[in-house]
């Protein structure tokens, strides 16, 4: 295992996509010291910003696994396009976290700022605070997001998680923001708290699932049937009865918005259109 | 300081020369047939080939529209960026890079002249804008004039000498170099949502036909004198099934040709010659076209060369765009530029996959095969409507190598493939036609007088790339000739050396062309048309034109025009 700390605060971006397992991998402390990174704009080594060193004496055979501790909000796309290995944090992580990962693993035991698993293909992000805004979002502009894996935040998120999905989960057992799933075409979006407004805007497919409170749906939905029960994925169900609306028409969608009755008092006036 | 390119294989098509082994003298930016040895400066170009800088007679790379493009696609960019060096700047874009990178990236290849083929005439000013701001090429700029209410009014009278005047005062407040006409008659009728569909379809609130429109420019245009012919996008592009209005196009203008020289460019010819009666059924009429092509001289051509990639398609042809947006859902922008023209601008991925792409692909370039005079069909993408000019060495690699061809033929849509007449066509381009298609057809079609061929006089635009012609087998090393025209040896503008091995050397600022056009008497300016510019445009009839001062490195052809 490799230990990553940073050796001061860091007052301008660090622009770090060398922190990932797959560029560790098979190198020494001291090559790993020597990779270059852009702090504000200056290129630096590594070592110059992080103190690195090889923690356990266990031969490990397989990939690397890294495990940085410290305040890490200003640095930027840890673990950008890995494919392999697994990343521990132990601290607050800076934006575009895991962008386009491939595979492997992301722990994060605090809070994650925006764009986490930004245009993520496969893998998993597990956050056990919060995450910031555009979780799973693609770039500004890409109309193609996240296209496989798994992102599990604990705590809440900002707005317009998992916009323009294409595949995978996420699970948001916090509250989310505003236009959660935002053009999302497939996959699903869970969310154990309550959801602000405008949730699935424009969605065309896939399934939103709101287990909290969830203050209006789109006009442009429109209520389909009751469901008992939603199986999210094989570990994980969440008991009914749930309201399903249809939608996004505006876009002639035909995604599915799963939203709880008992905690949604206010849809109730949904039901005489079933 | 005097240049001698020594030892290269010289193509100079205009002046005959095929791969001979001889030396290029420059002095004072123009080549001249003999510098003194001892002073000059000497390049080795000793098994290299030696070429005319390139010409690019249709690429969108400044302007309004070019420029919301760019604000459009910001995930263009991001996965696209240069870094700035002690000599170029910084910039960004893939499929519509910014203006320094766009010059950057055309010398790189050995381009050393570009054509802007769509600037609505009230955004002339922001064109020459950018136009200032893209170095290391020559550019012109083609107003847009098929749907220009002035114009559509004169030719509903039947006022070609009028038209002619008006058009020569446009050239001027326009600083343009040639009569563009995209759709005729079409974009207006899109400004009241509306398009027309056939040659002889009346546009509406106007009572003019495309076919008047076109015949009635093509008139104009030869009153002028103008350089080059009038510039092209057909009625109906786009659709399955219009490549009889495209044959239609070159017959209606067949009787103005004088002298076996061409009349008309049609632009982008690619989506110009669908077959079939829906997208299910799309077949290519690249055959019908290149027959009628290949009996009759008035016509010169661009391909429109679709490149398999992620880019983004914008014409002044807005229903197209309209329509386009219909088929992908995409982002999508739309404009109406007043009086004048309209706009529109699409997102779009050209898949391999996709039986309607793999059949446009083969289109494109059974257009440049079929069509047997190298000098009428010219390489193009329609930059970056059918693919980024970047990708101009992949279209040369095609059409020197049928086993080129095969590899991508191998990897497309299997029911395209079972359709496409490629792999009935066995012929391959030499050189010598390369040079022709890319330089020196496309300067005599554009009727540049001094770009497009090394002889004395011509300006010092060269470009030298290595690849030997005696021990390559082109055909099957076409990897290599790829890699070759993608990095050009050196590229020289204006006698100075701006590349060397794909790496710019040095930043230059090129000129701006525009036709000066002397007409025996002045437009007229009426008082009812200086009202008209009160009532319809923002811009004031005195704040329209665009002055000298505007443009930097200004270079007039002077024209003398019979009205």
């Amino acid at each position: 295992m490799i230990l990553l700390q940073p050796t001061r605060e860091f007052r301008f971006p660090v622009m770090a996509e060398c922190i990932s397992p797959d560029v560790f991998q098979g190198k020494t402390p001291r090559e790993i010291g020597a990779l270059q990174v852009w702090e504000g704009n200056k290129q630096k080594a590594l070592e110059s910003l992080f103190k690195v060193e090889e923690a356990t004496v266990e031969e490990t055979v397989g990939d690397v696994t890294l495990e940085i501790v410290g305040d890490l909000r200003k640095v930027r796309r840890i673990g950008s396009g890995m494919n392999k290995g697994e990343i521990i944090i132990k601290g607050d992580v800076g934006i575009h976290l895991g962008e386009e990962m491939k595979g492997g693993k992301i722990i994060v035991q605090g809070d994650a700022e925006s764009w986490v698993g930004s245009m993520m293909k496969g893998g998993t992000i597990e956050i056990l605070g919060n995450a910031g805004d555009y979780l799973a979002a693609p770039y500004r502009g890409c109309v193609t997001g996240m296209k496989g894996g798994k992102i599990i935040v604990h705590g809440s998120v900002g707005t317009e998680a998992g916009a323009h999905m294409e595949s995978g989960m996420i699970k948001i057992f916090g509250n989310a923001g505003e236009f959660a799933g935002l053009r999302m075409h497939d996959g699903a979006i869970y969310v154990k708290g309550s959801c602000m407004e405008r949730a699935g805007a424009c969605m065309m497919n896939g399934k939103i699932v709101i287990e909290g409170h969830l203050e209006s749906v789109l006009p442009t939905f429109s209520i389909d049937l009751f469901r008992r029960k939603i199986k999210i994925d094989t570990s994980e169900e969440v008991e009914g009865p749930l309201y399903v609306f249809v939608g996004d028409l505006a876009e002639n969608g035909s995604g599915k918005l799963y939203v709880s009755k008992k905690n949604n008092p206010q849809l109730s006036c949904y039901e005489k259109f079933l | 300081m005097d240049l001698l390119i020594k030892n290269g294989f010289v193509f100079d098509p205009l002046n005959g020369v095929n791969g001979e082994r001889m030396d290029i003298a420059v002095k004072n930016g123009s080549i001249v047939r003999d510098v003194v040895e001892r002073k000059a400066r000497k390049i080795n170009a000793l098994g290299m080939i030696v070429m005319p800088g390139g010409v690019d007679i249709h690429t969108h790379i400044a302007g309004s529209e070019v420029n919301t493009g760019r604000l459009l696609r910001p995930e263009d960019h991001f996965r696209d960026f240069e870094r700035k060096t002690s000599v170029t700047r910084a910039g960004v874009g893939r499929s519509i890079p910014s203006t320094f990178t766009t010059g950057y990236r055309y010398a790189r290849m050995g381009y050393t002249t570009v054509m802007n083929p769509a600037m609505a005439p009230l955004e002339a000013k922001h064109t020459h804008e950018e136009l200032n701001d893209t170095p290391m090429v020559d550019k012109a700029s083609y107003p847009l004039l098929g749907n220009w209410w002035f114009v559509l009014e004169y030719l509903a009278q039947g006022d070609i000498e009028q038209c002619a005047r008006h058009i020569a005062w446009i050239m001027d407040s326009t600083k343009g170099y040639a009569i563009k006409v995209v759709n005729p008659g079409g974009l207006e009728a899109w400004g009241f949502g509306h398009n027309v569909k056939e040659l002889d379809d009346q546009v509406p609130y106007f009572c003019t036909t495309p076919r008047e429109i076109i015949r009635g420019l093509c008139k104009a245009n030869t009153l002028l004198s103008l350089p080059h012919t009038i510039h092209v996008h057909t009625n109906n592009l786009g659709k399955p099934g219009n490549y009889t209005t495209t044959i239609d196009t070159m017959k209606c203008v067949e009787d103005l040709a004088a002298n076996d020289k061409p009349v008309i460019h049609l632009t982008h010819c690619q989506f110009s010659a669908f077959k079939g009666d829906d997208w299910r059924t799309l077949e290519s009429g690249a055959a019908e076209i290149a027959d009628y092509m290949n009996n009759h001289n008035h016509v010169t051509m661009d391909m429109g060369q679709i490149i398999f990639t992620d880019t983004t398609t914008m014409t002044a042809d807005g229903p197209f765009q309209y329509a386009l947006y219909g088929l992908t859902g995409n982002k999508w922008v739309n404009h109406d530029v007043e009086t004048e023209t309209s706009a529109g601008i699409v997102p779009f991925r050209y898949r391999r996959k996709s039986y309607v792409h793999a059949i446009q692909w083969s289109i494109g370039l059974e257009l440049a095969l079929l069509i047997k005079d190298p000098w009428r069909i010219l390489m193009t993408t329609d930059h970056p409507n059918a693919g980024p000019f970047t990708a101009y060495p992949k279209i040369i690699a095609w059409l020197i190598s049928k086993n080129a061809r095969e590899a991508s033929l191998k990897r497309i849509n299997p029911r395209a493939r079972g359709r496409s007449l490629l792999p009935s066509i066995d012929r391959e381009l030499s050189l010598y036609e390369i040079a022709i298609t890319t330089r020196a057809g496309q300067a005599k079609a554009l009727g540049l007088k001094n770009k497009g061929h090394l002889g004395p006089g011509a300006d010092a635009d060269l470009a030298v790339y290595s690849v030997n012609p005696e021990t390559t087998d082109i055909s099957r090393k076409f990897r290599s000739v790829r890699r070759a025209f993608k990095r050009a040896a050196y590229t020289i503008k204006g006698g100075e050396v701006v590349v060397k091995d794909g790496e710019v050397l040095k930043s230059v600022s090129g000129r701006t062309k525009w036709v000066d056009v002397k007409v025996s008497e002045p437009a007229l300016i009426t008082e009812d048309m200086k009202k008209r510019f009160r009532t319809y445009w923002t811009v004031e009839y005195e704040n329209y034109p665009v002055y000298e001062d505007h443009l930097e490195g200004l270079e007039p052809i002077n024209v003398k025009a019979r009205v």
